[in-house]
Order: structure tokens, then C-alpha cells, then sequence
């Protein structure tokens, strides 16, 4: 697992800014007491497109890390698949950020998903370690217990003020 | 000394020996004492005593370098008292010592110094000329300290605003105090001063604005700075020049002109940063403010022109190139520049709005077009800053025809985007006087065309309230286009749309709306009330009519009330047009069974109820006479005469024993009526009225009916003159329900009667109102109308919509939630207590509701009794099943967790389990609410909450797969929060 670079220039110094999608309308369905609603694609892209990107005060969504389109939910099954795409092909972030991505869905869903977070294909260099890495529990759960890197994790996770 | 018996001269004397020692630190000490006596008691020195000793201070600024701090601290003290001798004093510091070698107190005594004999000893310095700025310079230069850079800072701009005379020494006054510029400055943590770096730039800025004599010197400095690397540095430098453009003229500019406009210019185009673009175009208004202002030699060029072209020449093909990459911040600089003067206005349209104008028809795309139309917009906006203009002189009038075109094709394009940014030009374009008024013919006419031809689908957009009030403020200005076109054809939208597809409900829907927001002229009201009364009959005849449509109907009404309230003519043409036509229409459905029954819904008589009170509240007391002698009889005496279209199959008796239950619903017409008339308005036959409506509040079996009844029986007792007819009354009443209340069928008729009267009595000290807590608190303990008991502690403290409201002339008591909160709140928490278990809610509940409604300032300063009651009452509150009082319970708790979680953290123990117990309750509000408090559970302290953690983390992964979305975002929120508990990088 890599940290952030502390104090070195940012890898990509000024990205492409993207629109932020705004709230989520309420329906008068979501406020029927009796009706059920699924868990569906929107729902899973609004847990992690807040997320803030290690190296910019952006969010992931931003920063078109992160899109609806890239989200796949099937609430039956009870899996949810979730690629995303580092801002450059060397982005030394992309480890952290999946990570992010993965802490934020395990702490947001109940327990009975299957989740799989992993990079576009074709938009890293490295993008089958990084899968690799992102898909071993035991790793995963060992990266959590290092207190560095926990709190830049946890900093990537905090409501932005 | 201080007191007398000692004089200073014999402490001179007694102190000889030690002033005139060899070791300067003995000396030292003798004069620091001598100073300080002299600190305490400069007020008592003569004349001839200070002279001698200022005399003596002086010599002694020769002294060793140890004794000076208490010298100049002598002569601080000599001078605040006794003034003269400023110059040699002066002279003498400036001499003889080296102000920048001393600790910062004592340079800040010397600064004292200065401003103090500034302050008074003005001429004298003045007479120093140009030496007294040199030796200041020379105290000044090296200042490090920020507090003492404050005062000299100070010292500059008076020597500056003062007119000291500054001599050849202009540019070393620029050099010593522009060395600071730009402040770069951090205060220290803890720092006890309290100096902040924002306190230095802005009174540097005062030094460096302050005369145009350093123009020459600045603004190189300034360009300079402006093209640096650090964004603090350019917002200064660009805030400076903002300042200084206020007091410079042409000729400080002129020579820097160019090189400041390319910076600028440079800076906008390339920034990613709001604030330096914004501080950009700031500083560009400004100077071109500045150069409109400047008064011109005869021989001179004019630099405004010259500035202008500079810039259209550098914007201009911006706005041209096909691929539109720079025409936004292009835009805004010549919108910058356009807003300074109405000169470079004009010179600025006159070149860029026929560009524009052609570019638009250029485009084809209506996503480009949509960018040179808001452009476009921009410029007209300005126009509006200089309200009236000549007409000759305007270019914008003069292509009023064009600019309407365009206007008028961005609304007929297909795009949504376009017409809304084309509605909005339409709204300037109303707002401009000189277009409408000067203008009868072609450009008028333009604008004409577009309200007369567009659709109203087009010109009234689904969930645009934008347009609505454009064309609101385009109405009087155009009354008769409006009243001429565009009310019928809105008229005609209504009527044509019979089918009850959904698109077309909508379209009728926004054609009632668009009436309502168009009559905001008289005129105009004249032709759009007949139009929705019309659609309001067809409504009730027509079996399609249903009663959402009735409601939008009033709604509509009910707008166009409020908005001729205002107009004496107008209101009263409303008030005869709709009373007795709505009136009518309901009292023939009443009448008649086999009409349509959608007038009498509840709902529907609910919003006529406003349409009615809005008609009448601001009517004039004769004309509000007159209503009334027709309305009134028309309830007791069933007297129809004045109603349109009066022939009615049987006669209208709403209080007689044997009519019709639908006749008697109307009653709430008449409360929206009669308790809203202005309070001086006699109501004939009063007391009968009175009689009969008590009576029916107590006798119907109807709940909206005796309902109705009991607010109109209190909204007309709250207006009543207080005297013997009114005790009567309230002692008939008083009669009637006490034996209601206590046994019967109709209980609650008597609790809803007793409820109403007491909500806002007349007078003080009558029965009813005193009646009223302790009937109400008794009552709680009831097992039959408890609930209802409780519920109307809800009445008692909400804001009522339809009657006793200042709005409808009610007498209405101030503070009142206050005084109930206070008297009665210790006895339902002791009536809790003392209730059996299946009462108990009750009280929680009614306790509920008094906390919910009290204003937020009150619950604030009553918040030990909040808190008293809420900390008593939460666990039982917690566990009680009724979901009101669950629901009040939490949302009360949530702000207490947030204001006070030192007091909350004694029940964490409690708070945890009830509110994750409540997580799983099966009202989707309750779990939401109670997520909520958990999330809110996190400002509590870190200690506090750590032994919870993993538990609460545990238990809430069961609502992250609730059923219902809303209750899984609540929950996502809480645990996330609650893993960042104790966790690093909170």
C-alpha cells in the first residue's frame, strides 16, 4: 500500500473539474411508510461521489473519478461492483483511493453485499496489482489496522466542512 | 507629590545625588523614578517647572543608552501635559537618538510622543516644514514590530491627510512605509494583542491610497505585484489599486494605463481563482470609474476613450471566434468597463451589442446562442443602473427592434434552456421605463409581439416562478397588451383543455397560475377575475370538474386577493366580484342534491376560506358595512337577494333544526367573512349570531361543522367591546359546556368550543379562559377524551391559519406561549406522576406539544426547565408507543444533544439504548428521527461515547439495509460518524 506523497508537487497538478450532480430528489414514493425501495445504482454512486480526493480539496465525483455509470448494484444478489478511474495512468493515489472507495461501502452496506472495487481497465499502469491489492480481504483489513493510513482514509471519508 | 506635600522640585533636590551619579544605571534608576512620579502626577506641574524639567529631559537624551528608556518615558508624560517646546523636543529625539536600536516599548513611547504633539501642537510642527517628515522617516524606517507599525502607519496617513509639507522627501515617505507591501504577516498562536494581519493590510492600504502624490511610485509596485506568484499578493495589490483609483485622477493613470490594463487583462483570462477574477473586474470598474471622472484640461486627450478602445480592440474578437473559448471572461471585462459610467457604457454598447446581436443570428446552435443572449443580458442589466436615459443618446434603443427579435426567437426555440434565459431578458426588458414609455411604435410593439404570439406553454414553463414574475413586473407596464392578449388566450387554454391527460392538467394548472401572477394591475383584474370565476362555474357544473381543480382555482383567486389588497378600487372591485359569487355558487350546491358535491368538500370550502378572508381584511370600514348587512342575513334569514343567479330549489337555513347538514358546512364561508372584517365594523343582529353559532358548535354531530362554528363564535368574541352583553355571552357559553364536557355525546364539540374561545379571549379574567388549563389538565386523566386533550394542547399554542391572527384584525396576546410554557408545564410533568399508566401518555403527549411550538429564543433561556422536564421525562418519553410523543421526544432531543452535550452525556447510558431500540420502530419518521439522535450522539465528548462505539457500530448496520431509502441515508450518516469516533483524522 502506498501513502501520499507528503510535501512533494501534486502528480497532477491541475485536473479537469467536473459538475457536481446535485441532491437526490425525494419522491412521494420514498415517503410512502409501506413501500420498499431497492437499492439501486444512484444510491451506491451517492455513498462514495463525496468522497475526497487525497490531493485535492475535490470530491472523487469532481474529479470524474467516480460515475454513475461505472456503478453496478443488483440488490437481489447482493452484490455491488464499483470501477473507478485515476485522474492520470501513474497516479500513485490509485491504491489509496480505492481503498477509500471499499472503506466507505463496507462501513454504508449491510453486511450481506459482495463488493468489488477495481480501476477502469485500460486506464493504469499498474491496474492489476492495484486490483489485485484491493480485492485481498486480509490485506485490506491489515491496512486498516495502520493508524497512518487509517486517518488519511478516515480524512478522505469526513463530511467536507 | 501626588498629594502636596511634597513638590517636585524638592524631589529633584532629594534625588541629586543619584541623577547626577557617574554609574549610568544608578542614574538610570533616579529618572526612572523621577518618570514615574512624573507618569502619576503631570497634572499638578507648573508652568515653569515642566519647562525646566523638559529642558533637563532633553539634555539628558544624550545620556548612556540605558538611561533613555526612562527619559523618553519622562517626556512622554511631560509633553501630554504641558504642550511647548514640541519642536525642540522633537529635534532633540530626532537627533540625538537611535530610535530603531530601542526595545519595542520604547519605540512605541517615542510614536506616543509624535502623535501626541500632532495632535496638538499642529502649527508648530508644521513650521518644521519638511524636516519634521524627514526625522520621522528616519524614527519609522526599520519598524518591525506590527503593534508599533499600526501607530506609525496612523502617523503616515495624518502627516499625509494633514498636509504636512513633505518636500523632496515624497518618494523616502513611499519607500518606508511600501517595504511592508504586501503585508505578509501570521499573529502568533495565543497572541494577547489580538493584531491580525487583515488590521495591517487595510491600514497600509489607507498609507498607500492616500495621495496621488505616491501614484508614481505605486503603481509600477503594484503591477509588479499583481503579477506574482502569490494569490495574496495580487488580492492586494488589486484591492490597492481599487483605493487608489478613488482619489487618482487622469494624470497619475495615464502613463501606466496600458501596462495595467494587460495585467488585468491576463489575470482574468488565465485565473482558475473567483476571488482574483472578481478583485480584477473590481479594479477595472474602477479605473474606468476613475478616468470618466477625471476633469479634462482643454488640451489634454481623453484617456477614457483611448482606455475603451484599448479594451474592445483586445475583447472584441473574442466574441467572434467560432469556437467561443474566451467570450465569458471577455464578457464580463467589457461589462466591468460598461458598468463604470454611462459614458463608457454607451461607448462600450455601441460597438459590442451589434456584434453580439449579429453573432446571435450567426449561431445556428441554440446552446451558443443561449451564452451571447445571457451576454447580451448582462449589458441590458447595466442599462437599468442608469435608469431614465435620453433617447437619443441611448444605443441600446436604438436597437430596441433588434434586441426584441432576438428576444422573441430565443422564446420560440425548442430549447428549454434558451426560453428561460429569454424569459429572463424580457423580464429586464420590462423593467426598462425608457423602453416601454417612450416607445409606442416598432420597439414596443417588439416586445409586444412576444407577450401577444408566444405560447403561453412556452412563456409559462413548467416550475418557472421566474416567469410568472416577469411577467407580473411586465404588466403594468403593459396593461392593455395583457388585458387585451394575453388573458384571453389564457382563458382559452383553459377552456379548450377538456381531455384529463396529464400534460394538459399541468398546462391548466400554469394558465391559473399565470392569470394570478398577471393581474397586477387593476385593469388588468378586471378581465382575468371574470375569467376564473367563469372556469370555477364551469368547474362545479361540469362532471369532469373535481375538486383539485376548485382548489386551483382558489389558489389562483387567493393570489390575485392578496396582490390588490393594497389598491382601495381594486380590492373592493375583488370583494363585490368574488363574495357573492363564490357565496352563490355554494349555496346553490348546498341547495341543490343533485349537483355536484365538489364545493362542499372539505378541502375545497378550506381554500375558499382564504380566498374570502383576503377579499375582505383590507376593505375600507363603510364598504366592509355595506358586505356585511348582506352576508350576515344572508345566513339567519336565509335572504339570497343579493347573490347572482339566486333562484334556488328550497331556501338556504344553515342554522334552522331541520336543514340540510350540507347548508350548514358553509358556516365556513361565513367565519372567513365576519372574522375577518376590520374590528370597528358593527355586525348586525350580533348577539343572535352569537347565539346561533354556540349553539350549533355544541349540537352538531359534524366535526368540521361544529369545528367551523366554535372558531367563528371565538373569532367574533375576540373582537366583541367588552361590557355586559359580552359576559352574558361567555357565561351562556361557559353554561353550555360545562355540562358537555363532563358527560353526553358531544364531549368533544364542548373540548373544541372551549379550546377555541380560550385560544385568544377578549379581555382578561373571564371564566372561559380561566377555565381553560385546569379543565384541559383534568381532562388529560380521561380515558376517553384524553387524547383529544392532548392534541389540543397543539391548538392552544399553534399559529391558527384562518381566524385570530393580527392579519385578520384579531386582538391577539404577546408573549403567550411563554406564560402557558411557564404556568403549566410543572403541573403536567406532576400530573404525569400522579397518572394511572394508561393515561400516561397523554400527558407526554400534551407536554410534547407545548415544547414543539414554544419559539426557539424561549426555549433557549428556559432551557434549565426544558431540560428539567426532557431529562424527567425521557426515559418514559423513550418508551412510550405513541408515536407523537416518540417524534417530539426525539426531535426535541436532537438540538439538546448538539447545545448542551456535557448535561446530555450524565444519560448516555439510557440515550443509547432507547434511541437504537427506536431504530427499528415501524414508522419510517421515528427511525429516522432516532438515526438522527444517534448521529447527533457524536458531539457528545470522545470519552464519554468510546465505550458505546463498537456497540452503536454494531447496531446500526441493521438499519443500513432498511427498507426505505431515506432511513438508509440517516443511517449512513450516523455510522460513519460513529467509526470516526476516536479514530485518527477526524
Amino acid at each position: 500500500m502506498v501513502g501520499p506523497a507528503g510535501g512533494a508537487p501534486l502528480e497532477n497538478a491541475n485536473p479537469l473539474i467536473y459538475r457536481r450532480s446535485g441532491e437526490r430528489p425525494v419522491t412521494a414514493r420514498e415517503e410512502d411508510d409501506e413501500l420498499p425501495d431497492s437499492i439501486d445504482d444512484r444510491e451506491i454512486f451517492d455513498l462514495i461521489r463525496s468522497i475526497n480526493d487525497p490531493e485535492h480539496p475535490l470530491t472523487l465525483e469532481e474529479l470524474n473519478v467516480v460515475e454513475q455509470v461505472r456503478v453496478k448494484v443488483n440488490d437481489a444478489e447482493s452484490t455491488v461492483a464499483v470501477e473507478f478511474t485515476p485522474t492520470i495512468p501513474h497516479c500513485s493515489m490509485a491504491t489509496l483511493i480505492g481503498l477509500s472507495i471499499k472503506v466507505k461501502l463496507i462501513r454504508s452496506l449491510p453486511e450481506r453485499f459482495k463488493m468489488d472495487v477495481h480501476i477502469t481497465p485500460g486506464t493504469h499502469a499498474s491496474e492489476h496489482a492495484v486490483n489485485k491489492q484491493l480485492a485481498d480481504k486480509e490485506r485490506v483489513a491489515a491496512a486498516l489496522e495502520n493508524s497512518h493510513l487509517l486517518e488519511v482514509v478516515n480524512q478522505c471519508l469526513s463530511a467536507r466542512s | 507629590v501626588k498629594d502636596g506635600s511634597w513638590t517636585v522640585l524638592q524631589l529633584v533636590e532629594a534625588l541629586g545625588f543619584c541623577l547626577e551619579n557617574t554609574d549610568p544605571r544608578t542614574r538610570g534608576r533616579g529618572i526612572q523614578l523621577l518618570s514615574q512620579v512624573l507618569l502619576e502626577c503631570h497634572s499638578l506641574l507648573q508652568e515653569k517647572e515642566a519647562l525646566h524639567l523638559v529642558l533637563f529631559y532633553e539634555n539628558r537624551l544624550q545620556d548612556h543608552h540605558l538611561v533613555i528608556p526612562s527619559v523618553l518615558q519622562g517626556l512622554r508624560a511631560l509633553v501630554s501635559s504641558s504642550p511647548g517646546l514640541a519642536v525642540s523636543v522633537l529635534k532633540a529625539i530626532f537627533q540625538e537618538v537611535h530610535v530603531q536600536s530601542l526595545l519595542q516599548l520604547d519605540r512605541h513611547t517615542v510614536y506616543s510622543i509624535i502623535t501626541n504633539f500632532m495632535g496638538t501642537r499642529e502649527e508648530e510642527l508644521k513650521g518644521l516644514g519638511a524636516d519634521f517628515t524627514f526625522g520621522f522617516i528616519q524614527v519609522m524606517d526599520g519598524e518591525k514590530d506590527p503593534r508599533n507599525l499600526l501607530v506609525a502607519f496612523q502617523i503616515v496617513r495624518d502627516l499625509i491627510a494633514k498636509n504636512y509639507a513633505l518636500g523632496p522627501f515624497v518618494e523616502e515617505l513611499f519607500e518606508v512605509t511600501s517595504c511592508y507591501f504586501p503585508i505578509d504577516f501570521t499573529p502568533p498562536p495565543n497572541d494577547p494583542h489580538g493584531i491580525q494581519r487583515e488590521d495591517l493590510i487595510l491600514s497600509l492600504r489607507a498609507v498607500l491610497a492616500s495621495t496621488p502624490q505616491f501614484a508614481e511610485f505605486l503603481l509600477p509596485l503594484l503591477i509588479e505585484k499583481m503579477d506574482s506568484d502569490l494569490q495574496s499578493a495580487k488580492l492586494d495589490a488589486l484591492q490597492t489599486l481599487t483605493a487608489c483609483c478613488a482619489i487618482y485622477g487622469q494624470k497619475e493613470l495615464q502613463e501606466f494605463l496600458p501596462s495595467l490594463w494587460s495585467s488585468l487583462r491576463r489575470e482574468v483570462f488565465q485565473t482558475a481563482s473567483e476571488k482574483v477574477e472578481a478583485e480584477c473586474l473590481a479594479a477595472l470598474h474602477a479605473l474606468a470609474a476613475c478616468l470618466s471622472r477625471s476633469v479634462l484640461s482643454s488640451d489634454a486627450e481623453d484617456l477614457l476613450d483611448s482606455f475603451l478602445s484599448s479594451i474592445l480592440q483586445d475583447c472584441r474578437h473574442h466574441l467572434c471566434e467560432p469556437d467561443m473559448k474566451l467570450v465569458w471572461p471577455s464578457a464580463k471585462l467589457l461589462q466591468a468597463a460598461a458598468g463604470a459610467s454611462l459614458r463608457s457604457y454607451h461607448r462600450l454598447t455601441h460597438s459590442v451589442l451589434p456584434l453580439l446581436l449579429e453573432q446571435y443570428n450567426k449561431h445556428s446552435q441554440s446552446s451558443q446562442r443561449r451564452t451571447i443572449l445571457e451576454m447580451l443580458l448582462g449589458f441590458l442589466e447595466l442599462q437599468q443602473k442608469w435608469g431614465h436615459v435620453e433617447e437619443d443618446e441611448s444605443t441600446v434603443l436604438s436597437l430596441r427592434a433588434p434586441v426584441c427579435s432576438v428576444v422573441f426567437s430565443a422564446l420560440t426555440d425548442p430549447s428549454v434552456q434558451l426560453q428561460l434565459v429569454g424569459i429572463r431578458a424580457l423580464t429586464v426588458l420590462g423593467s426598462l421605463q425608457g423602453w416601454c414609455l417612450a416607445s409606442p411604435g416598432e420597439a414596443g410593439g417588439g416586445l409586444r409581439v412576444c407577450i401577444a404570439y408566444v405560447p403561453p406553454s412556452v412563456l409559462f414553463p413548467p416550475g418557472s416562478e421566474a416567469a410568472m414574475e416577469a411577467a407580473g413586473s411586465l404588466a403594468p407596464v403593459y396593461p392593455k397588451v395583457f388585458s387585451g392578449r394575453m388573458v384571453p388566450r389564457l382563458g382559452e387554454e383553459l377552456q379548450s383543455g377538456r381531455e384529463r391527460s396529464l400534460d394538459l392538467r399541468s398546462l391548466r394548472q400554469r394558465c391559473l397560475q399565470a392569470l394570478a401572477a398577471v393581474s397586477t394591475h387593476t385593469s388588468i383584474v378586471r378581465e382575468t377575475v371574470p375569467v376564473l370565476l367563469q372556469h370555477l362555474r364551469k368547474v362545479q357544473k361540469g362532471t369532469a370538474g373535481s375538486a383539485q381543480e376548485v382548489i386551483s382555482v382558489c389558489q389562483s383567486l387567493h393570489r390575485v386577493a392578496l396582490q390588490c389588497q393594497q389598491d382601495a378600487e381594486g380590492c373592493w372591485y375583488f370583494h363585490q366580484a368574488v363574495v357573492p359569487c363564490v357565496l352563490a355558487m355554494a349555496v346553490q350546491a348546498s341547495t341543490q342534491p343533485l349537483l355536484g358535491k365538489a364545493l362542499l368538500e372539505e378541502d375545497v370550502l378550506a381554500a375558499m376560506v382564504p380566498v374570502i378572508s383576503a377579499a375582505t381584511t383590507h376593505l375600507s370600514p363603510e364598504l366592509a358595512a355595506q358586505s356585511v348587512a348582506h352576508v350576515v342575513p344572508l345566513f339567519l334569514d336565509g335572504e339570497v337577494s343579493f347573490l347572482p343567479q339566486n333562484s334556488f330549489p328550497c331556501s338556504f337555513q344553515p342554522f334552522e333544526g331541520e336543514c340540510l347538514e350540507a347548508q350548514r358546512r358553509l358556516v365556513a364561508l361565513l367565519m372567513a367573512f365576519v372574522c375577518s372584517l376590520p374590528r370597528d365594523v358593527a355586525i348586525p343582529q350580533q348577539e343572535r349570531l352569537l347565539r346561533e353559532l354556540l349553539a350549533l358548535s355544541c349540537s352538531c354531530n359534524c366535526p368540521f361543522t361544529a369545528t367551523t362554528a366554535a372558531k367563528c363564535f371565538a373569532g367574533l368574541l375576540n373582537k366583541h367591546p367588552a361590557g355586559q352583553q359580552l359576559d352574558e355571552i361567555l357565561q351562556l357559553a361557559v353554561n353550555r359546556m360545562e355540562p358537555g364536557l363532563a358527560e353526553g355525546p358531544r364531549r368533544e364539540q364542548a373540548l373544541t368550543l372551549l379550546l377555541w374561545v380560550s385560544r385568544e379571549p377578549p379581555g382578561r379574567g373571564h371564566p372561559v379562559p380561566a377555565l381553560c388549563p385546569s379543565q384541559l389538565l383534568g381532562l388529560l386523566g380521561d380515558v376517553e377524551l384524553g387524547p383529544a386533550a392532548a392534541d389540543g394542547f397543539s391548538l392552544l399554542m399553534a399559529e391558527s391559519p384562518d381566524v385570530l391572527h393580527k392579519g385578520c384584525h384579531a386582538d391577539v396576546r404577546i408573549m403567550f406561549r411563554q406564560r402557558f410554557f411557564t404556568d403549566n408545564v410543572p403541573k403536567l410533568v406532576q400530573g404525569f406522576h400522579g397518572a394511572g399508566p394508561d393515561v400516561k401518555a397523554n400527558y407526554l403527549k400534551g407536554l410534547s406539544h407545548v415544547l414543539n411550538h414554544l419559539p426557539k429564543p424561549v426555549l433557549v433561556t428556559e432551557l434549565p426547565t426544558v431540560r428539567a422536564g426532557r431529562e424527567l421525562l425521557t426515559p418514559p418519553a423513550l418508551s412510550c408507543s405513541d408515536r407523537v410523543v416518540q417524534l417530539s421526544t426525539l426531535s426535541c432531543l436532537q438540538p439538546l444533544l448538539l447545545e448542551a452535550p456535557q448535561i446530555m452525556s450524565l444519560h448516555i447510558d439510557t440515550l443509547v439504548t432507547k434511541f437504537l431500540s427506536l431504530t427499528s420502530s415501524p414508522a419510517m419518521a421515528v427511525r429516522i428521527a432516532a438515526l438522527r439522535c444517534a448521529h447527533a450522539l457524536t458531539s457528545l465528548p470522545t470519552i464519554v461515547l468510546l465505550p458505546y462505539k463498537a456497540r452503536v457500530i454494531r447496531a446500526l448496520a441493521k438499519p443500513l439495509d432498511d427498507k426505505k431509502r431515506l432511513v438508509r441515508k440517516e443511517a449512513v450518516a450516523a455510522r460513519g460518524e460513529w467509526f470516526l469516533v476516536g479514530s485518527p483524522g477526524r
